[in-house]
C-alpha cells in the first residue's frame, strides 16, 4: 500500500490545559481536543500548579479517547507521538511526558520532544506554510519574545521581556482593576469600551533593542490608580484599561516592525495566548498594511494553549530526524534556541 | 496471564514482571534520583530481558500513593496510558498495602508508613486475612506520627513497622511502644513490587478513566479555599 499520508499525535499538558490532537501531513487538523481547567483555577484567582498536576492525570486518558474516537482513528496510525517537553510546569509537563512516553513504548511509536513555544509558533502553519525568513512575536502570559526563523526548526531571539511577560502585565493590572480571573480577555474588553487618555510610558530601551519591559508600565497604572484614589478621584476602568492597552501594543507593534524590516522576513507570525487581544491584532494589522510583510495570525483557538500546534512543530521535527529518548524528561526552562540546535550539539 | 506492576511513588522504584503467577523478572532501585526519567528506560530494559513484548501483557498493576505527588503521578500516568493504548486492566494499589506485604505471614499486626514530614505520616493498619491477602484495620491516613503511635500503644498489641523511612523515626516508634514494636532488618522496608503485581492479580479493576491518585492530603490552596467556603 502506498501511504505518503503522515499523522501525529500531539500532546500538551505545559500549564492549565489537558491537550492532544492529531495532525495530517503537518498542516491538517484531524482532530483537536483541549480539556481547559480554568473554571477549576478560577476560585484561586490563578493557576496552582499542584490541582492543575492533579487534574491533568484525571483528564489525560479521557482526552487520548476523545482525540482518537473523533479522528476515527487508533494509535496504530499515528506515525509519532510529540510532546510538549517545555517550558512549563513542571509537575504539570511531567504527566504529558510521561503519557507520550507510555503510548509510544506500548505501540512501538517514535517519540518526539517539542519546545512550547515551537508549537506556538507552528499553530500558523495550519493556516499558511512558512516562507523563511520568517519573524514570530511570541506573546502569551509566561514570554515576550521576537524570533527570527531562517529555516525550518531553527530559531534565534533577537528580543526578549527583561522582566514581566506582556500577558503577565495585563493580568496583574486586571487584578488591581479587580476584574475576574483570567484577566487578560477581560482587559481587552474594557479597552474597546474606553478611551486611552491617559498617558502611561513606553518602554522602548536603547535605540535599536528589540527587548521588551512592562514592569515600569505596571507601576505607573498602579501609581496613577493610588494617586486617583488619594484625591477621591474616580478613574474609569474602561479609560485605565484603554490607556494601558494603548502603551504595550504600541510598542509591541512598533518593535514588531522595525524588525521585521531590518531583517526583511517575508513572513510575520503573531503567537501566544497575547495573540488573541483584539487591540493588538488591529495594530498589528494596520501596521503591516501596505503589504511589504504577510501578517499571519492565528485565529483564537489556536492561539491559546492546544495540541495542534505540537503535533505540527513536532511533524517538522520528525521530518527533520529527531527522536526523543525512553528517558525524555520534562524541562521546565528549556531554552527554545538550544531546543532548535539539539540536533548539531548531539552530533558533536 | 502476565502483569506489568509499577511503583513509583516514593524513592524506590520498581518495576515486576509475573507470567502466571511466577517471577520473571524484578527491577528495585533506592535511589534519589528522577523516576520520570528512569522508568520508561528500566520497563524497555526489563520487557527485554523477560522477552515480553506490549501486547502480551494482560494487566497492570500501580501503586497509586500515598507518597511523593509528582512520583505518584508519573506512575500513575504511564500505568493509565499503557492500559488504555493496550486495552488491558489496570489496577490501582495503594502503597501502604503493598507494602505491609512484605510482613504478610506476621502473626501481629502491621502498621507500613512513609514520612510525610512536620512530623506527619501516611500510614493505615493492617492485619493477615484469611483468605491469605491483608485485611484493613485502620483506613489510610496522613496524620502526626506521635499522635498515632500513642493510639497503637494504648491498644496493647505487637505491631510489625514497615516503613523506607524507618530509621529516622525509628527512636521514637520504640519511646511510645516499648517492647510492643516489632522492626524488622532494613531490607523488608523496600516495597517489592512483585508483591505489588500479585496484590492486584485478582482485584477488579475500575474503568482507566476513573484511576486517579491517593494523595491523601488536600492542595494546600483548596483546603483554604473548602475553608473559605465554609466561613462564608
Ligand atoms: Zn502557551
Amino acid at each position: 500500500m502506498i501511504n505518503n499520508e503522515e499523522y501525529i499525535l500531539g500532546i500538551e499538558t505545559s500549564c492549565d490545559e489537558t491537550a492532544a490532537s492529531i495532525v495530517k501531513n503537518g498542516t491538517e487538523i484531524v482532530s483537536n481536543v483541549v480539556a481547559s481547567q480554568i473554571e477549576s483555577h478560577k476560585r484561586f484567582g490563578g493557576v496552582v500548579p499542584e490541582v492543575a498536576s492533579r487534574h491533568h492525570v484525571e483528564q489525560i486518558t479521557m482526552v487520548l479517547e476523545e482525540t482518537f474516537e473523533k479522528a476515527g482513528m487508533t494509535v496504530e496510525d499515528m506515525d509519532a507521538i510529540a510532546v510538549t517537553e517545555g517550558p512549563g510546569l513542571v509537575g504539570a509537563l511531567l504527566v504529558g511526558v510521561n503519557t507520550a512516553k507510555a503510548l509510544a513504548f506500548a505501540k512501538r511509536k517514535p517519540l518526539i520532544g517539542v519546545h512550547h513555544i515551537a508549537g506556538h509558533i507552528y499553530a500558523n502553519r495550519l493556516i499558511q506554510e512558512f516562507q523563511f525568513p520568517l519573524l514570530a512575536l511570541v506573546v502569551s502570559g509566561g514570554h515576550t519574545e521576537l524570533i527570527l526563523m531562517r529555516e525550518h526548526g531553527s530559531f534565534e531571539v533577537i528580543g526578549e521581556t527583561r522582566d514581566d511577560a506582556a500577558g503577565e502585565a495585563y493580568d496583574k493590572v486586571a487584578r488591581t482593576l479587580k476584574l475576574p480571573y483570567p484577566g487578560g480577555p477581560q482587559m481587552d474588553q474594557l479597552a474597546a469600551e474606553g478611551a486611552a487618555n491617559i498617558n502611561f510610558p513606553r518602554a522602548w530601551l536603547e535605540a535599536g533593542s528589540y527587548d521588551f519591559s512592562f514592569s515600569g508600565l505596571k507601576s505607573s497604572v498602579l501609581n496613577t490608580l493610588h494617586n486617583a484614589a488619594q484625591r477621591n478621584e474616580q478613574l474609569k476602568k474602561e479609560d485605565i484599561a484603554a490607556s494601558f492597552q494603548a502603551s504595550v501594543v504600541e510598542v509591541l507593534a512598533d518593535k514588531t516592525y522595525r524588525a521585521a524590516n531590518e531583517f526583511g522576513v517575508k513572513q510575520v507570525i503573531v503567537a501566544g495566548g497575547v495573540a488573541a487581544n483584539k487591540g493588538l491584532r488591529a495594530e498589528l494589522n494596520r501596521r503591516f498594511s501596505n503589504g511589504s510583510q504577510d501578517l499571519l495570525i492565528p485565529p483564537l483557538a489556536l492561539c491559546t494553549d492546544n495540541a495542534a500546534m505540537i503535533a505540527v512543530a513536532g511533524s517538522i521535527a520528525f521530518q527533520q530526524g529527531h527522536r526523543a529518548g525512553w528517558d525524555l524528561n520534562a524541562n521546565p526552562s528549556l531554552d527554545l534556541e538550544l531546543y532548535g540546535k539539539r540536533g548539531q550539539i548531539k552530533q558533536k | 496471564m502476565n502483569i506489568l506492576a509499577i511503583d513509583t511513588s516514593n524513592q524506590v522504584m520498581g518495576i515486576a514482571i509475573l507470567k502466571d503467577g511466577n517471577l520473571a523478572g524484578e527491577y528495585t532501585t533506592n535511589a534519589k534520583r528522577n523516576h520520570s526519567v528512569r522508568l520508561m528506560p528500566a520497563i524497555n530494559q526489563l520487557m527485554k530481558e523477560t522477552e515480553t513484548e506490549p501486547e502480551e501483557l494482560n494487566r497492570i498493576v500501580v501503586a497509586k500513593g500515598p507518597g511523593s505527588y509528582t512520583g505518584v503521578r508519573i506512575g500513575l500516568t504511564t500505568a493509565k496510558t499503557m492500559g488504555w493504548a493496550l486495552n488491558i486492566p489496570v489496577v490501582g494499589i495503594s502503597s501502604l498495602a503493598a507494602l505491609a506485604l512484605q510482613a504478610k505471614f506476621a502473626s501481629a499486626v502491621i502498621c507500613p508508613f512513609f514520612d510525610a514530614r512536620r512530623g506527619l505520616v501516611y500510614t493505615g493498619l493492617y492485619e493477615q486475612h484469611v483468605s491469605g491477602g491483608l485485611q484493613l484495620l485502620e483506613n489510610e491516613v496522613n496524620i502526626k506520627f506521635t499522635d498515632w503511635l500513642d493510639t497503637l500503644a494504648s491498644k496493647q498489641q505487637q505491631v510489625v513497622f514497615l516503613s523506607p523511612d524507618i530509621e529516622q523515626h525509628y527512636q521514637v516508634i520504640v519511646e511510645h511502644m516499648k517492647d510492643l514494636a516489632i522492626i524488622p532488618e532494613m531490607a523488608y522496608h523496600y516495597p517489592r513490587p512483585s508483591l505489588l503485581a500479585l496484590a492486584g492479580a485478582e482485584q477488579q479493576n475500575e474503568p482507566i478513566h476513573a484511576l486517579t491518585p491517593e494523595y491523601l492530603r488536600l492542595v494546600e490552596a483548596e483546603a483554604k479555599w473548602l475553608e473559605q467556603q465554609g466561613n462564608n
